[in-house]
This record gives structure tokens, C-alpha cells and sequence, in this order.
């Protein structure tokens, strides 16, 4: 019983102790990236590698989901003689929900396990220690980079992922099943708002580009040296950052109503 | 050889009473050694000595259990992060892979320290790396990556990178593991040419006897129970069973 007990005290222990190291982490990962030197051509490479290199997944995944929404929503609002508003549902479904979730899932699976692997990989052939015996700083020089392309590709390939769903919905629903195109498009127009909707769908991508960011560049810079360390931490960015992307998806939509 | 000749403050690194656990092993219990300013100092020692464990601790990349490890005469133990890289601009390393960013060019990954922490212009940035590139036997590689290369090409470029903004000390692990006669011997020459003509405290750890005892003024031989320290003549003198037990096994590998 005693045993027990000091186990789950060591147990809540090292958790706190984790979270405590994730929040100077994230500290350090601001600081570097509120000073400088900027790194530029860091930033634009990876933005490049996060969000240019998954576009191909992004946009066909776009479509498929659109595609299906298309089907699914059409076959149940005919049910009750309300087809016409096919537009509208799509919109609603992807801008609020669908479109910031998936495209963060897919981001996780591609661009956050990419990272999460190739910082792993640096620990394990010494190059962050490479850095540090440099005295450059692997977070600013390596990690912040990595963090703020994730942030400003997420909002980016969330929009995209969106219209490309749209255009999918509208394949389906109009040139498959015949409804009108300018039906359409306005209800999908008039049920979506700025203001609500768009800025909704923002916030919740912006918030996960930020969650993916710290577990695959924290998963990468903690693993350990060893091939199966670069493993643990590409599993351990794709599942916890799937998890905590579904967690914080019903706490934004609780709080904010998004 | 002896296990302690002078007093720390004649040192430019010294080692008080350094211990270190990793796990359930010890690495080092209560070792005290010290390098002097200006000298190679080659670290010998047998497999899981602590050989490469001795070099990441003197730059701070690991820090030990309890012990004092004074660089340039300020304790490297209690200083955080950001006041180490204070210290470690005075350090140039060579690792044991050579950890040269993959990302980067051969050029770029030389060219690093430089852009790093000098003022120096592209055109400097450019002359200087080809100079160093050239020292080490790899003047055509600047736009090749790491992956293009040889492990011990690789390796000759990291020790260009680590001497390119001249460090007044240069921890190296294993130059000469894995490179022909031919590369072990240019590597030596330029590090006694740097160590003469800069004045630079070099440290090497290193299974390779012939080199070690051509270079070393001094050698550190780590062993169960702390440090031997002496010249390469003392090494050969010594009556330690496991100084004597390494070099029988040496000169065995070798002849063969």
C-alpha cells in the first residue's frame, strides 16, 4: 500500500517536474525569438519545409473531406427537402471545426514527426552539442526557427485545406448531384461570418500550430541519443500531439464557443 | 607517472575531486588532474575510462556530480548555461563524429564560429575558411555537404571548424580514429603547428599510441581510482599494471 502510495507520489513528481522543464523551454523559445540576431533565412527555409512540402497532402485531403462532406450532407438534408442548404454545412463544419482540426492532424503526421525526428537525430550525432560548444544557442539557432514556421504555416494550410474542401463540396454537390452552383455558394457565403467563423478557425489553427511546435521540437531536444530515442520522439510528437490537438479543440469550442 | 605533481593554479583546466555517475556506473570518483596552458596533453585510457566523458565535462556539456572543474581559472560547475558560452569561446571542440550540422555546407559549417561571434566580412569569412580547409587536406569540399563525405573527411572538417577563430584551448576526441597513415600524420602536424605557432592548450583523447606519445607533453592516463599524470617517456617507465597492461595491448594491435 505504502509502496503504491510512493509511487504515484514519484509518479505526480515527475510530472510536475516535466511540465516545470516545458515552461522554460517555451520560455527560452520566446526569449530567443523576442531578441535577436533574427534569423531570416532560418525561418524562411523552414516555412518552407513545414508548410510548402505539405501542401500536396493538404490540398487532396481538403478535397476528399469536402468530397465526403458533400455526399453526407446532401443525402441528409434531402431527408428533410433542405439540400439546398448543402453549402452552408460545409461551410460551417470545415471553417469551425474540421478544417483547423484535420489540417493540424495532417501537420502533426508530415511536418511536426519530420521535426520532431530531425532534432532527435541532431542530439543523437552531437550537432546541438556541436552548437553549444560554438556557444550558439541550439534553441535560437535551431528550435525557434522550427517553432515560428509551425506558427505561421498552420493558419496558412488551414485556409487552403478549407478551399480546397469547399471546392470538393462543390464537385460533389453540383457537378455529381446536381445542385445549383449559385445556391451553393450563397449559402455558404451567408452562413459563414468574418468576425465569428474565420476568426474562430484562426485562432483555434493558430493555437495548434503553437502545441505542435513545442511537443515535436520539445520531444526532438529531449530524446534520447540513441536510434530508438529518434523513434520515441516521432511516436511520442504524433500521439501526444494528436491527443492534445482533440483536448484543446473542445476546450477552445467550450470557452470561446468557436 | 604521478597522480598529482603541482598545485591547481599552475593549470589552465584543472580537475578537483570530480566525481560522476551515470546510472548504476561510476565514470569518475574523486579525480583530480590538470592541463597546462600551452601543452598537448593526450588522455589514454582504456574503453568506458571516461576518455570523451573528461572532454565533454571540461566544456561543460556534462556537468559532474560533485567536484570542481576550473577553466581559465573560473569553476565552469556553478555557472549556468549562458555564462558558459562566455567560457567556451575560448574552447574550440572536435567531436568524436565530427557533428557538423547536415544541413550546411562543408563552407557554411567552417564558416559558422565566424559568422557566430566576428565582425569579419564575407570576403574574411571566406579566406579564413579556405586557409583552414586547405590545413586539413580539403581544399575542394567548401560547397559539399557532410553527408557527401567520408567519416574521416568529416572529421578533418570539424577540426577545421573547431580551430577557425583560433581558441586558446581545443578539446579533441579520437582526431585520428578512423584516417589513413597518410591523414594521421597531417592531422598531428597541424595540431603541434597550431599548438606551437598559437600557443593553444590541446587536449586529445586518443587510442592511438605512436601519435600520442610523438605529440603529448604530457599524458593523462585515466584508470579505476583516478588519473596518472606524466610525459610519454614516464608512460613508457611506468610499473602500473594498468598502464603496462594498455601498452602490451597497444604494441600487440599494433605489430599486427
Amino acid at each position: 500500500m505504502i509502496g503504491a502510495i510512493q509511487r504515484l507520489g514519484n509518479r505526480s513528481v515527475g510530472i510536475v517536474e516535466e511540465l516545470g522543464r516545458m515552461t522554460v523551454f517555451v520560455a527560452g523559445v520566446a526569449r530567443t525569438l523576442a531578441m535577436p540576431p533574427y534569423r531570416l533565412r532560418r525561418i524562411v527555409d523552414e516555412v518552407y519545409d513545414v508548410g510548402a512540402l505539405s501542401l500536396a497532402i493538404i490540398c487532396l485531403s481538403g478535397l476528399t473531406v469536402g468530397a465526403v462532406l458533400g455526399l453526407q450532407g446532401y443525402y441528409n438534408l434531402a431527408r428533410f427537402g433542405a439540400d439546398g442548404s448543402l453549402g452552408a454545412v460545409v461551410g460551417l463544419v470545415l471553417v469551425r471545426e474540421l478544417g483547423p482540426v484535420l489540417t493540424a492532424l495532417l501537420v502533426t503526421g508530415r511536418a511536426g514527426s519530420a521535426m520532431a525526428a530531425e532534432i532527435a537525430s541532431m542530439v543523437t550525432t552531437e550537432q546541438l552539442d556541436g552548437l553549444r560548444m560554438m556557444s550558439v544557442d541550439p534553441i535560437d539557432y535551431v528550435v525557434s526557427p522550427k517553432a515560428l514556421a509551425m506558427g505561421i504555416a498552420m493558419p496558412l494550410l488551414n485556409a487552403l485545406f478549407i478551399v480546397f474542401a469547399f471546392v470538393g463540396g462543390y464537385l460533389v454537390g453540383v457537378s455529381y448531384l446536381g445542385l445549383d452552383g449559385g445556391q451553393y455558394w450563397t449559402s455558404l457565403e451567408e452562413a459563414i461570418t468574418v468576425a465569428d467563423d474565420i476568426a474562430g478557425s484562426l485562432l483555434k489553427s493558430l493555437v495548434f500550430g503553437a502545441l505542435i511546435a513545442v511537443i515535436a521540437t520539445y520531444r526532438g531536444t529531449t530524446s534520447e541519443p540513441t536510434a530508438s530515442g529518434v523513434s520515441a520522439a516521432t511516436t511520442g510528437t504524433v500521439v501526444t500531439g494528436s491527443v492534445v490537438i482533440l483536448v484543446f479543440d473542445y476546450v477552445i469550442t467550450a470557452l470561446w464557443g468557436v | 607517472m604521478e597522480q598529482r605533481e603541482e598545485a591547481a593554479e599552475t593549470f589552465r583546466i584543472a580537475l578537483d575531486g570530480v566525481s560522476l555517475r551515470r546510472g548504476h556506473r561510476e565514470v569518475f570518483r574523486d579525480l583530480s588532474c590538470g592541463f597546462r596552458a600551452g601543452e598537448i596533453s593526450v588522455i589514454l585510457g582504456g574503453s568506458g575510462a571516461g576518455k570523451s566523458t573528461l572532454l565533454r565535462v571540461i566544456g561543460g556539456l556534462t556537468r559532474p556530480d560533485s567536484g570542481a572543474v576550473r577553466v581559465a581559472g573560473r569553476d565552469i560547475t556553478r555557472l549556468s548555461e549562458r555564462d558558459m558560452f562566455t567560457v567556451r569561446d575560448g574552447i574550440g571542440m572536435l567531436f568524436q563524429g565530427g557533428a557538423l550540422l547536415d544541413s550546411l555546407t562543408i563552407f557554411d559549417n567552417v564558416a559558422l564560429p565566424l559568422r557566430e561571434h566576428t565582425e569579419l566580412s564575407e570576403r574574411e569569412i571566406h579566406a579564413a575558411v579556405a586557409r583552414r580547409l586547405t590545413a586539413v587536406g580539403l581544399p575542394e569540399t567548401e560547397g559539399l555537404f557532410p553527408r557527401q563525405l567520408s567519416g574521416g573527411m568529416n572529421r578533418r572538417a570539424a577540426l577545421a571548424r573547431a580551430v577557425v577563430n583560433d581558441p586558446e584551448i581545443v578539446l579533441c576526441d579520437e582526431p585520428f580514429s578512423g584516417l589513413d597513415p597518410l591523414n594521421v600524420r597531417r592531422i598531428e602536424s597541424l595540431l603541434m603547428d597550431l599548438n606551437r605557432r598559437l600557443g593553444l592548450t590541446l587536449l586529445v583523447t586518443s587510442h592511438h599510441l605512436a601519435s600520442s606519445l610523438r605529440m603529448a607533453d604530457r599524458i593523462v592516463f585515466l584508470r579505476r581510482g583516478g588519473a596518472l599524470v606524466g610525459t610519454p617517456e614516464a608512460l613508457l617507465r611506468s610499473a602500473d599494471p594498468e598502464v603496462v597492461a594498455f601498452l602490451s595491448a597497444e604494441s600487440e594491435a599494433g605489430s599486427r
